[in-house]
């Protein structure tokens, strides 16, 4: 009855535990951010539709009407995850990169660079 | 008019609990639904009171792009990023890249894919030209001046498609 | 049975929230603890979904929604004082 819960709630949390290795194990803040964001989100959203899945199957089982309440509403949860995170890693970065944060080891910085030729401030 | 039906749509789902509806459910979705297109309108007061956001062409378009392309790049995505947290293997750069985008949300929306798909993070944008110029965090660098099509793919085609 | 499940699960993801908590303290620069809050945030917002089944009540879910809307401010509040805006 419950597979696949069970794997969907397993990649969920494997995801979850990655990004929190990339957190510790990326040197600097843009790559973090890649590790951070995109593992988290996904693993979100797999566990959250572990949810949807559950509350799906009680509600066939049991036609109660609070599961598809469940359901609706962890939907809703799951775009506002999608929308924010996005948006959050993109102000995390900008700011970063404006305060004068520069990414370690990399190869090429067109931002900078561009922020140099403009005559703007730049560290 | 998008934000006021968007409003009033999640209201109403927020409410809803596998019945009926009750009418002055109805009316506090409306009331409210108002109260936020007003808001957006004194926030930016450039926008106009058109159909054109309620295309369900655009609609249609935007969640055949939500679960196609979107959901196979950001299973992939995933996958690269579980293989460099493991290997530490990384080249990291920020590249520039001409989007060709003109409108606002079109931008938005591919900076928002661009985020969450293989490899790719937006850093800044300067919309101060004609078109809007992305600067790209790439975690794994093998051009430094990459087509559009080498970052990431099919995006920006479909962000057109849906935006603008 | 699958209610234990969900808890299992839980218990892991506040695990990995708490284990982020010394990137927090740790963190080099400013950025880097704006990222690990942000993180933070995001697995607790995972954390109350499951909650909402293993405690079988959907209230949890709309205070999760509230946190995701809330969390998305507070980290836009800090990007901008980061960069020196507020």
């Amino acid at each position: 009855m419950s597979t696949a819960v069970i794997i969907l709630l397993g990649i969920g949390v494997a995801f979850n535990f990655l990004g929190t290795v990339a957190l510790y194990r990326f040197p600097d803040v843009y790559t973090r951010l890649h590790g951070t964001t995109k593992c988290t989100t996904f693993g979100s959203i797999f566990t959250s539709a572990a949810v949807v899945v559950f509350a799906l199957e009680r509600y066939f089982a049991t036609g109660e009407g609070r599961f598809t309440t469940l359901t609706v509403h962890v939907i809703i949860a799951i775009f506002a995850l999608l929308i924010s995170n996005a948006t959050g890693a993109h102000a995390i970065a900008r700011s970063a990169h404006r305060s004068g944060v520069m990414p370690k080891y990399a190869v090429v910085d067109r931002l900078a660079e561009d922020h140099r030729k403009k005559g703007g401030v730049s560290a | 008019m998008v934000i006021f039906v968007l409003s009033v749509a999640t209201y109403l789902l927020l409410a809803w609990s596998g019945g009926g509806i009750d009418p002055i459910e109805v009316g506090i979705a409306v009331a409210l639904g108002g109260v936020m297109a007003g808001l957006a309108r004194a926030w930016n007061p450039e926008r106009s009171w058109t159909l054109a956001g309620l295309n369900p062409l655009r609609w249609i378009t935007f969640i055949l792009y939500l679960f196609l392309p979107f959901l196979w790049g950001m299973i992939k995505a995933n996958f690269d990023v579980a293989f460099r947290v493991i290997t530490g293997k990384i080249r990291p750069g920020i590249v520039r890249i001409d989007s060709g985008l003109k409108g606002s949300l079109a931008q938005t929306m591919l900076a928002n894919s661009i985020t969450l798909t293989p490899g790719t993070l937006t850093v800044d944008v300067d919309d101060s030209g004609e078109t809007g110029i992305f600067y790209v965090h790439w975690i794994n660098v093998t051009d430094e001046n990459p087509p559009e099509q080498k970052v990431y793919g099919s995006f920006g085609k479909w962000a057109r498609r849906v935006a603008e | 049975m699958t209610d234990s499940i969900f808890a299992w699960a839980a218990i892991i993801t506040g695990l990995c929230a708490l284990l982020m908590m010394g990137r927090l303290v740790a963190g080099p620069t400013i950025p880097d603890r704006v990222v690990a809050l942000d993180s933070i945030n995001t697995l607790v917002i995972a954390l109350m979904i499951m909650l909402a089944v293993v405690y079988d009540s959907v209230v949890m879910v709309d205070v999760a929604i509230v946190y995701a809307a809330l969390s998305f401010v507070g980290t836009m509040f800090l990007a901008r004082h980061v960069e020196g805006g507020v």
